[in-house]
């Protein structure tokens, strides 16, 4: 479905990405692993046009997507849940899922799907009148998803849902995740700084080391790997 | 003071502040977005008027077609403004934006001074803004409710613009944080454009009614009510556009209040308007609705 071949990125005077090639298969989990610094947002981040890459290739369903800016990606099919949640606090809960609807045009269905994303996450649907700065990280968590789900993405990616939360709760963050690509086979691009959950819920991941892929392969191989056991999921 | 004379103060306070509230919401709302003061928001309230003006004096278009096509052009020219001094220096340091909206304020008041003449025009009412009316012993003139129910009707429409539609949403997810809206599939550039097309209109129709209260225009006319316009914006809060409405009303009945009071400090209105104003900001420095944050558009 999305395929990335020699990505180079510079930023900042930073060779960030240094030929990346990636593929994310229609109806899987993809999971980026690597540490801070490895180049994981800036592939995202190439993928929605925030970035421009100065080399490679980005194709979605066929068609390139370099030089989209951030607006033409996400009607191609593209959602993105940024890292640190980012979501609009001077804005209430609905109405951050309804711009989160801003490229479909379908009212009723638009409600109907707000009322999804609530049946899916209820903690927000008690507070859907208050403004999204008044909510729990969690929560803040619950409707970056929630946001990024009501472009009715063919492509979800995510960037550290995790990140901030409580153990218990980034669990439940993940199950979410694993659900929905198994009730809507949902496909997903996840970055996870926990390893291992990622590694549970993904069909396959790439790990990132300073902007190249340094290893690859089924998230059930690479879990039981001796050097990725060590290196990334801290078992010695 | 009586109470007639009270009231005749009041509506007419009233009336100034409107225009200040309809003019200062192009600089909160500009503000809000790109964290630009557009000083050339000012002279939007001048080829307001001198095209309403040349649309009724030059091309005798009734003014019911004349005043709503100046508010257009008007428009166009701040959209232009946008597109040719602004957006191209969006990704530069704030101060080179802040240059160029001087720069375009020079250039728009030196390009009316060139075409439409440095000599102050008269500005011709339509004959059923300019009756004296009389309610028991205060009598006015029949464009004070007329700007203020304008004002009134005006505002409304803003106020559901930004918070009902959808371009209006977008419009207040921008002012927190462009690059994520560009993620929600907006088209930021286009939303940015209609801020200024909206605020760009109200300076407009702010400048024709200026015209209609203050009925001489010149190519300067839009600097004083342009940077009172600004200081009711930042004393409202500047970004929050209930707080730029409201920063208006209060300068305009704080100005004209103080000289009804006070006759003999006519000479020093402005002086003393302001002194006002800066203790007020000592007091509350983010205004009057600047706590509100989650307003903020």
């Amino acid at each position: 479905m999305l395929k990335i071949e020699n990505l180079h990125v510079y930023y900042g005077g930073i060779h960030a990405l240094q030929s990346i090639s990636l593929q994310v298969p229609e109806g899987k989990i993809i999971s980026l692993l690597g540490a801070n610094g490895a180049g994981k947002s800036t592939t995202l981040r190439t993928i929605m046009g925030i970035v421009k890459p100065s080399e490679g290739r980005i194709e979605f369903l066929g068609e390139s997507l370099v030089g989209l800016k951030s607006f033409q990606v996400v009607m191609k099919g593209i959602a993105l849940a940024p890292e640190g949640r980012r979501v609009f606090t001077n804005l209430t809960v609905t109405e951050n899922l309804a711009l989160g609807a801003y490229i479909r045009s379908e009212k009723a269905q638009i409600r109907e799907d707000i009322e999804e994303i609530y049946s899916l996450f209820p903690r927000l649907k008690e507070r859907e009148k208050q403004s999204a700065g008044t909510l729990s990280g969690g929560e803040q968590q619950m409707l970056a998803l929630g946001r990024a789900l009501m472009s009715k993405p063919k492509l979800l990616m995510i960037d550290e849902p995790s990140l901030g939360l409580a153990p218990v709760l980034s669990q439940g963050v993940l199950s979410k995740l694993k659900e929905l690509n198994q009730t809507r086979g949902q496909t997903i691009l996840l970055i996870e700084q926990n390893a291992r959950a990622a590694l549970s819920i993904a069909d396959y991941a790439y790990i990132l080391e300073t902007g190249i892929v340094k290893l690859e392969g089924p998230a059930a191989e690479l879990a039981s790997d001796d050097a990725v056991r060590r290196t990334y999921l801290g078992i010695h | 003071m009586t109470i007639e004379s009270f009231l005749q103060n009041l509506s007419n306070g009233i009336s100034l502040g409107a225009l200040y509230a309809l003019i200062s919401i192009g600089y909160t709302m500009v503000y809000g977005i790109l964290r630009l003061i557009n000083f050339a928001h000012g002279d939007l309230v001048m080829l307001g008027a001198y095209f309403a003006f040349y649309g009724v004096a030059m091309f005798v278009l009734p003014w019911w077609l004349a005043f709503p096509l100046a508010i257009l052009f008007t428009t166009l020219i701040g959209i232009v403004i946008e597109k040719a001094a602004y957006k191209p220096l969006r990704e530069f340091p704030r101060i080179n934006l802040f240059a160029a909206a001087v720069a375009v304020a020079f250039l728009l008041e030196n390009l009316a001074i060139v075409i439409f003449g440095g000599r102050p025009k008269a500005f011709a009412r339509p004959a059923f803004l300019d009756q004296l009316l009389k309610i028991g012993n205060i009598s006015f003139v029949s464009y004070t409710p007329v700007i203020i129910i304008t004002t009134i009707v005006l505002c409304t429409v803003l106020i559901l613009i930004i918070s009902r539609t959808k371009a209006g949403i977008a419009m207040r997810a921008l002012s927190k944080d462009i690059e994520t809206t560009g993620l929600m599939g907006v088209d930021t550039n286009r939303i940015i454009m209609f801020a200024f097309m909206l605020g760009s209109a109200l300076a407009a129709a702010g400048g024709i009614l200026w015209a209609i209260k203050f009925p001489q225009i010149n190519p300067l006319m839009g600097v004083m009510p342009g940077l009172k316009a600004f200081i009711a914006a930042v004393l409202g809060g500047i970004g929050n556009v209930w707080g730029a409405m409201i920063g208006g009303l209060l300068l305009g009945v704080v100005e004209i209040m103080l000289v009804a009071f006070f006759p003999q400090l006519a000479g020093y209105r402005d002086a003393f308007a302001y002194t006002i104003l800066i203790v007020l900001l000592l007091f509350r420095p983010n205004g009057i609705m600047g706590e509100v944050q989650a307003e903020k558009v």
